[in-house]
């Protein structure tokens, strides 16, 4: 039942991209060509990485908005260890990213995990941490394109067959989570965690580890992205991609990912940050003002939760003991 | 929150079979402590710089608080009926983009406040409709909307700003009742002394903290738990049009930007003012200690020229440590009673 709704949900968001991307296209026939699809794709390849971290975190019932200001921290601490050793391998900067995104996602854990704090207000608070953290590190200063070395910003962009380097890195995530949410034990665990937290206990799951498993793998994306987006944008300072949080919490909750928990696909969460992506790169085509942005996003959201409850509600009150089962 | 709390079937909160064991103790003088911080703030205040003791040095602190402290309070009842509105801060700057768009149109003072009051009830009834009617997690709600209400902001203003505020509608952010009393402070002490007797002394207060404690339990009791959540919502859009209003008369112009990131200082305020953020708990004397204290460290931070973001992380940590100090203190009293 279960199953079939989340297909249908899927199906419903795919429509919707495809009549947005033939609506755009009836007047602007250039958007839906190959090349500009590829670039749409990789300027949402960010958006797609968060996206799929926050599913996991969402799954665990737990939400993190702290994601853009570790990325944010993470992409300056990278840029300002480039300035200094300009000849650090790409390899190393990665792994760098990965474990210092992967460290902030353990502080949030490790609160939520250990001391029962709210995750709402955790990272509420680790996300504008993180933001100060930032300027205390750079001295509220800029890193521009001249101070990076060339392969530092080379490596998003470079292309592999036929797309950069970034849109590869959104595609194996994607393939990675594929596996890691239905093939795994910690994936199956984070359904079971959100889904009912008491009988996941019964079945030997620790509920406050796997949230915390999820912060961290949330954290690493975040981290990885950091680089990714200094990079590729070839600047760094303390308030690059301010707000981000909230498109990504967006995509998922537009992707049918429950915010109440055990409910998501990584379709639905890559299909929501699709929608999100070529909206917001069809505003200047079809000659819309970019301050549209924040408001569609927001509107997105409230339609999108109000759809899933709707969905939802066809299945039942829990007070009824037969509907139990569709829980 | 509202995150955790979807599911109704996680375990009631334990009931005590008494009252008063030692922790409760400890836990019922928080506002005790939260006003030795503030005593102590203010005294370290006045010795860390010479500029800090001055009367009207000392009501220009007040601004720090005012303000956000008018939308704490409502979002104290928000938080103890167990909803949460992350969308104050954007209500600010819709209610205050409608004020500047209706100055173009030539509306007077009166006008002006009418606008800001009624975009804030508007608002508050959208968060609380969703909330309510479609039954919606008020955190996500309130997350959409954030985007929404600030967007439309945006959309209107661009990178442009509204000025040209008449002369007399700077007596809300600008003007002083009696010497150093300014008209916000005023404002702000009527509202307290409001809020307190709301929760503290009336029905709707009481059914406030049931809904918080056990909502379903306050429905079987004959509470209109929509209803009330619903006037909730209603309130904390109304404060966040007070606040607008405000704001916008000290400013004298608006910009979308205004008033960002307020929606956590006013949650931080909350909770330090012992508001429990999983619902059910908290009073109004708590929240304007603390109102006191957020503005004072603030004030002393700005006189010692330490820069914006530094508090901010300041607030950040006193967000979480506020929470979890008394979790570290509960388990290790558990611990020590073996």
């Amino acid at each position: 039942m279960t199953k079939s709704f989340l297909k249908s949900r899927e199906l419903v968001l795919g429509a919707a991209i495809l009549a947005l991307l033939l609506a755009i296209a009836s007047r602007f026939p250039a958007f839906i060509g190959p090349s500009n699809l590829a670039n749409v794709f990789n300027d949402t390849a960010p958006l797609i990485i968060l996206a799929l971290g926050q599913m996991a975190v969402i799954l665990t019932r737990c939400i993190d908005l702290s994601v853009a200001a570790n990325l944010a921290l993470t992409g300056m601490v990278v840029a300002m260890l480039n300035t200094v050793y300009p000849g650090l391998p790409i390899p190393v900067i990665l792994a760098i990213s990965i474990l210092l995104g992967a460290i902030m996602g353990l502080a949030n854990g490790l609160l939520v995990w250990k001391l029962d704090i709210p995750p709402i207000v955790v990272t509420l608070g680790t996300m504008t941490i993180f933001r100060g953290i930032i300027f205390l590190i750079s001295d509220g200063a800029w890193i521009n394109a001249h101070e990076m070395s060339d392969s530092f910003k080379a490596f998003p962009r470079a292309a592999v067959l036929g797309l950069p380097v970034l849109s590869w890195i959104a595609i194996l995530a994607v393939l990675g989570f594929t596996v890691l949410i239905g093939r795994t034990a910690l994936g199956r665990a984070f359904y079971a965690v959100g889904g009912n937290p008491h009988a996941a206990v019964y079945t030997g799951i620790n509920v406050g580890r796997t949230q915390c498993a999820a912060f961290v793998l949330s954290g690493a994306l975040a981290g990885l992205t950091g680089y990714l987006w200094v990079a590729r944008y070839a600047v760094a300072y303390v308030d690059i991609a301010g707000g981000f949080e909230l498109e990504v919490v967006a995509a998922c909750v537009i992707g049918g990912i429950s915010i109440a928990g055990g409910i998501g696909s990584v379709g639905g969460a890559l299909l929501g940050a699709l929608f999100l992506g070529i909206v917001k790169n069809a505003l200047p085509v079809i000659n819309i003002s970019p301050f549209w942005q924040l408001a569609i996003s927001g509107s997105a959201i409230i339609i999108a939760v109000a759809f899933n409850a709707t969905s939802n509600r066809s299945r039942g009150r829990v007070i009824l003991k037969k509907a139990e089962h569709a829980q | 929150m509202s995150v955790s709390r979807a599911d109704e079937t996680a375990p009631v909160r334990q009931v005590p079979d008494r009252l008063r064991s030692p922790l409760q103790r400890l836990l019922a003088s928080w506002e005790i402590l939260l006003l030795g911080v503030a005593v102590a703030v203010f005294i370290l205040n006045s010795f860390a710089s010479p500029y800090f003791l001055d009367p009207w040095n000392l009501s220009d602190a007040t601004f720090n608080f005012t303000e956000k402290a008018l939308i704490a309070f409502a979002m104290a009842l928000l938080i103890v009926s167990g909803e949460i509105d992350l969308s104050v801060a954007s209500i600010i700057a819709l209610a205050s983009t409608a004020m500047g768009f209706a100055v173009q149109l030539g509306a007077d003072t009166p006008m002006l406040v009418l606008v800001g009051l009624g975009v804030g009830l508007l608002c508050g009834a959208f968060n609380g409709a969703l909330v309510t009617g479609l039954g919606l997690p008020s955190i996500v709600v309130t997350i959409g909307t954030m985007s929404l209400f600030r967007g439309i902001s945006y959309i209107v203003l661009g990178d442009k700003a509204y000025t040209g505020y008449p002369a007399d509608f700077a007596f809300f952010g600008q003007g002083y009742v009696w010497w150093v009393i300014s008209f916000e402070f005023v404002l702000f002490a009527l509202m307290a002394v409001a809020f307190g007797v709301l929760l503290h002394k009336t029905n709707f207060g009481r059914a406030v903290y049931v809904i918080g404690n056990n909502p379903v339990g306050a429905l079987f009791s004959g509470i209109r738990v929509p209803r009330v959540k619903f006037a909730l919502f209603l309130l904390t859009g109304v404060m966040s049009g007070v606040a607008a209003i405000c704001l916008t008369s000290r400013l004298g112009a608006t910009r979308p930007s205004i008033a960002f990131g307020w929606e956590l200082e006013v949650v931080t305020m909350v909770v330090l003012g012992g508001v429990n953020i999983l619902g059910g708990s908290g009073t109004i004397p708590g929240v304007v200690i603390a109102a006191f204290v957020m503005g004072m460290v603030t004030f002393g931070f700005g006189l010692l020229n330490v820069p914006g973001i530094v508090m901010s992380i300041f607030i950040g940590l006193l967000l979480i440590g506020v929470i979890a100090l008394p979790r570290i203190a509960r388990r290790m009293l558990a611990a020590r009673r073996g």
